[in-house]
C-alpha cells in the first residue's frame, strides 16, 4: 500500500519537474522568437530618423504566457485529457442506458414550447413579452419550420437545393397579394399559399429531374433568384422593391387581434397589447411546425418516404425495384415547397409587410445550413441546430455589456456571419454528419437501432 | 448446323424471348442480331468471355438501355405479353414483373436490410396506402399491406439467411450476404423472371453453394423463371438448364450444359483458339470428358 502511495507521489513530483522544465524551454523559445519582433520597434521620431523603441515589458509578458501556458499544458491538462479518455474507454464496456431526458426529448421539448408564452408572459410582463415570443420564438420556430420543409427534399430524397426560399417568396406573395386584392382571410389563403407553393416545386422539379449534384445545385439556385426578380420587376402587380405592406393581419375564430370592442384584448378583459397578437402567432407557428414534423415522420413509414430515402441512396436501384423516380422526385420537391408556402404565408401575416429583400440567396443558405448542421433527416438535430443558429444571432444584439469591453463603437450584430461561419467550421469539423448523425429506420423486424451516419449517402442530386 | 437447340427445349413454352436484338454504342456494334429464348420455369444462364455483351443484353432487357434494333418479349404466366424494349425502365420491374440484380451491387446501404426488401414493394403499399393520401390519414388498409410486405420482407430474410441482420443497416453486411440480399430484395417485387447478373462475382466456394442452394429453391418454390450471366462455371453447370453462349455479340452456342460444354465453337471462345485447330480441341476435350465421365460417378 505505502509502495503504491510512493510511487504515485513521486510520478506526480516528477511531472511537476518535467512541467517545470518545459516551461522553461518554452519560455526561452518564445523569448528567443520574440525578442525581435516585440522586444524592439523601429519607429520614426519627429525628425524622420529612424529609432528604436525597447519594449521589454511586452516581451516579457510573452515569454510568461508562453511558459505558464506550457507548465499548466503538461501539469494539468494532459493528465486530466488523458484520465478522461481512460474513463471513456472503460465506461465503454459497460451498456449505457439512454437518460429519460435524452429519450423523451421531443416530448419534454413540445411541452416546454406549449408553456413558453404564459412563463414568459409571467415572468417579464405583457411588454417585456414581446422581444422574448416574437424575436426568440416566433423567428426561431420560422426557421425550424422552414428547414424541416427543406429536408424532406435535401435530407430524405437527396435532392440538393439551393433556391429553397423561392417556396417561401412564393407563399409570402400568395397571401399578400390574394389578401389585398380579393380579401380573403388568412384562413383561406393558407392551404392555397402551400398548393401554390407545390405546384412551383413541381415547375422547378420537370427540368431538373434529369440534372444531378452540382448542376442541380447550380439550376435550383438561378430558379430562387428568378423568382426574386420577376417579384423585383412585375412592379404592376408586386410593386416592386417598395414590397406589398398592409397585409391583413390573421384571426382566430373571426376574433381579431386589435383594439376595437369586439377585439381579442376587449373580450377577454386584458388591456389592450400587441403582445397577445404575437403570442397567437407563436402558437400559430408552433402549430404549422408539429405538423411539418408529424406528416414527415408519418412520410417516412409510407412506400413514398420510403422511396425518398432509396432515391437518396441508389437511384438506379430504385428503378430497377420498379419505383417511378420522376414521380417520386416530384412529389419530394412538391412536399418541401408546400411546407415553404405555409411558412411564407405565415411569414406575411407576421411582418403585415413583404419585399424581395426578405427572399435573397442568403435565406436559402441558412436554411441548408440549419439542415446540414442538424443532421440531414433528423428532425431533432435541425430543431436544435435552428434554435442555435437563429437564437444565436439574436443573442447577440442583447450583448451591449461588450461594448464596455471592446469599445463604444463595437456592435455584435455585424459579426454575426463571421460567427456563424466560424461556428459552422467548428459543428463539421468536430460532427461532420451534423448534430444527429444517425438515422432512425421507419421499419424494424425485433429491435429499433439507430443507423450511423457512416452508411447514409449524402444523395447525388 | 450446331446453333440449332435441343428438341426438349422445343417443345417448352419461352417466357421471353429475345429477337434480333442490336445495340449500337457510336460505331460500336455491341449486340449483333442477336436472338434467344428463356423458357419458362427455367435456369437460362447467358455466358460469355469478357466484353462479349452479357450485361449490355440484360441492361437492354431491364431497359436501361433502349436497343438499337429488335424485339423483347415478356410472356407472363397470365398470357399477357410485354413488349420490353417499349416500356420505361422502372415499368418492366411494375408491370412485366421483370426484376433484377447489378453485377455491382447496389445496395441502399443506409437503410437497413428489412427497409431494402420494403422499399422493394413500393407499388404494391403505394396502392394500399391510396397514393398516400389514406395511408396518411391512417386508414386500416395500409396498416393491413404494411404488416403483410414485412411478413413477405420476413420469409425472404429466412430464404436468404438474413433474418438475424434484419435490423442492420445493409451497408454493415459482408459482401456474400449483400449480395444475398439483392437477390431477396429483386424477389420482393414479386418477379416472374429473375435477372441474375453475375450473382456469384466474388463469392468464396462455400457461398456459392450456398447461392445455387437458394436459385433452385426461388425455382422451386415460387416458379420464377431465372437468367443469369455468370462467369463461375461451377455454378452455371451446376443449374442451368440452358445456356446461352455469347461472343463480340453473337450468339455462338445455345442449348443444356453438356451440349455447350462441348461445343467446338465454346472452346474456341474460352481458350482462343484459331478456327483450324478448333477440330483438334474437340478431339482433346473428348478424351478429358471421357476420363473424367468414368471417375465421376
Amino acid at each position: 500500500m505505502a509502495n503504491i502511495a510512493s510511487t504515485s507521489a513521486s510520478a506526480g513530483s516528477d511531472l511537476t519537474a518535467r512541467a517545470l522544465r518545459e516551461a522553461v524551454f518554452a519560455g526561452l523559445i518564445s523569448l528567443g522568437l520574440f525578442v525581435l519582433f516585440v522586444g524592439l520597434k523601429s519607429d520614426q521620431n519627429i525628425r524622420n530618423e529612424l529609432v528604436l523603441n525597447q519594449r521589454w515589458g511586452l516581451l516579457s509578458i510573452f515569454v510568461i504566457v508562453a511558459a505558464v501556458g506550457r507548465f499548466l499544458m503538461v501539469a494539468y491538462v494532459q493528465p486530466a485529457m488523458a484520465r478522461r479518455k481512460a474513463a471513456k474507454a472503460e465506461a465503454e464496456a459497460v451498456v449505457k442506458e439512454e437518460t429519460f431526458f435524452k429519450r423523451h426529448f421531443s416530448k419534454i421539448a413540445i411541452v416546454a414550447l406549449i408553456f413558453y408564452p404564459p412563463v414568459v408572459l409571467a415572468l417579464v410582463g405583457v411588454q417585456g413579452s414581446l422581444k422574448w415570443v416574437d424575436n426568440f420564438g416566433v423567428q426561431i420556430l420560422i426557421y425550424v419550420m422552414l428547414a424541416w420543409g427543406l429536408n424532406i427534399v435535401v435530407g430524405l430524397a437527396g435532392l440538393l437545393d439551393l433556391g429553397y426560399v423561392a417556396f417561401y417568396a412564393v407563399g409570402a406573395y400568395s397571401y399578400a397579394l390574394l389578401s389585398t386584392y380579393f380579401g380573403l382571410s388568412f384562413w383561406i389563403l393558407l392551404p392555397v399559399a402551400g398548393i401554390l407553393a407545390a405546384f412551383w416545386g413541381m415547375i422547378l422539379g420537370f427540368p431538373v429531374l434529369r440534372l444531378r449534384g452540382d448542376y442541380l445545385a447550380i439550376v435550383t439556385l438561378a430558379f430562387g433568384e428568378i423568382i426574386r426578380l420577376v417579384l423585383i420587376n412585375w412592379t404592376e402587380v408586386t410593386k416592386g422593391t417598395f414590397g406589398v405592406s398592409g397585409i391583413a393581419k390573421a384571426t382566430l375564430f373571426g376574433i381579431k387581434f386589435d383594439a376595437s370592442k369586439d377585439g381579442f384584448a376587449a373580450m377577454m378583459g386584458l388591456s389592450m397589447s400587441s403582445a397577445y397578437y404575437k403570442i397567437f402567432l407563436f402558437y400559430l407557428i408552433l402549430a404549422l411546425a408539429l405538423l411539418t414534423a408529424y406528416v414527415t415522420i408519418r412520410l417516412r413509414r409510407m412506400p413514398i418516404g420510403r422511396a425518398w430515402e432509396a432515391l437518396r441512396e441508389d437511384e438506379i436501384a430504385c428503378r430497377s425495384l420498379g419505383i417511378n423516380t420522376v414521380t417520386t422526385k416530384l412529389t419530394a420537391f412538391a412536399t418541401g415547397a408546400m411546407f415553404g408556402g405555409f411558412a411564407g404565408a405565415f411569414f406575411a401575416v407576421r411582418q403585415g409587410f413583404v419585399s424581395p429583400e426578405s427572399f435573397v440567396f442568403l435565406e436559402s443558405a441558412v436554411i441548408l445550413a440549419i439542415v446540414v448542421l442538424g443532421g440531414m433527416g433528423s428532425l431533432t438535430g435541425i430543431a436544435i441546430a435552428a434554435a442555435v443558429m437563429i437564437g444565436g444571432t439574436e443573442i447577440l444584439r442583447e450583448l451591449s455589456f461588450l461594448k464596455a469591453i471592446f469599445g463604444p463603437d463595437f456592435t455584435p450584430e455585424l459579426y454575426r456571419m463571421l460567427i456563424f461561419g466560424l461556428a459552422m467550421v467548428v459543428v463539421m469539423v468536430w460532427k461532420p454528419r451534423g448534430f444527429v448523425g444517425s438515422r432512425e429506420p421507419t421499419a424494424f423486424l425485433r429491435e429499433r437501432k439507430a443507423i450511423s451516419g457512416s452508411f447514409t449517402k449524402e444523395g447525388h442530386g | 448446323m450446331a446453333l440449332e437447340t435441343t428438341t426438349t427445349t422445343m417443345k417448352k413454352d419461352p417466357i421471353l424471348s429475345v429477337e434480333h436484338l442490336s445495340m449500337r454504342f457510336g460505331g460500336l456494334m455491341a449486340i449483333n442480331d442477336f436472338s434467344f429464348e428463356a423458357y419458362r420455369g427455367d435456369i437460362t444462364a447467358l455466358i460469355g468471355p469478357n466484353g462479349a455483351g452479357k450485361t449490355t443484353v440484360f441492361n437492354c432487357i431491364t431497359g436501361f438501355y433502349k436497343p438499337t434494333m429488335g424485339m423483347i418479349t415478356m410472356k407472363q404466366k397470365s398470357g399477357k405479353e410485354y413488349l420490353l424494349e417499349r416500356l420505361p425502365d422502372f415499368e418492366i420491374t411494375k408491370q412485366a414483373k421483370v426484376a433484377r440484380t447489378f453485377q455491382n451491387i447496389r445496395m441502399f446501404s443506409g437503410l437497413t436490410v428489412l427497409e431494402n426488401l420494403l422499399v422493394a414493394q413500393h407499388n404494391k403499399l403505394m396502392q394500399a396506402s391510396g397514393y398516400t393520401f389514406l395511408g396518411l390519414l391512417g386508414f386500416p388498409a395500409y396498416k393491413q399491406a404494411s404488416k403483410e410486405s414485412i411478413e413477405l420482407a420476413r420469409h425472404w430474410l429466412e430464404k436468404a439467411s438474413l433474418v438475424d441482420r434484419a435490423d442492420d443497416p445493409a451497408g454493415d453486411l459482408p459482401y456474400g450476404a449483400q449480395r444475398r440480399l439483392e437477390i431477396a430484395r429483386a424477389m420482393c417485387t414479386g418477379p416472374e423472371l429473375l435477372c441474375l447478373d453475375e450473382p456469384a462475382a466474388g463469392l468464396n466456394p462455400r457461398e456459392s453453394l450456398a447461392l445455387n442452394e437458394l436459385l433452385r429453391s426461388i425455382r422451386g418454390e415460387t416458379g420464377t423463371s431465372i437468367l443469369l450471366i455468370e462467369h463461375d462455371m461451377s455454378v452455371v453447370m451446376e443449374i442451368s438448364d440452358h445456356v446461352v453462349v455469347l461472343e463480340y455479340g453473337q450468339k455462338i452456342s445455345d442449348g443444356n450444359p453438356d451440349f455447350v460444354k462441348n461445343d467446338p465453337r465454346v472452346i474456341a471462345a474460352y481458350l482462343g483458339v484459331e478456327d483450324e485447330e478448333v477440330e483438334e480441341v474437340i478431339e482433346e476435350i473428348e478424351e478429358i470428358e471421357g476420363g473424367q465421365g468414368g471417375s465421376k460417378k
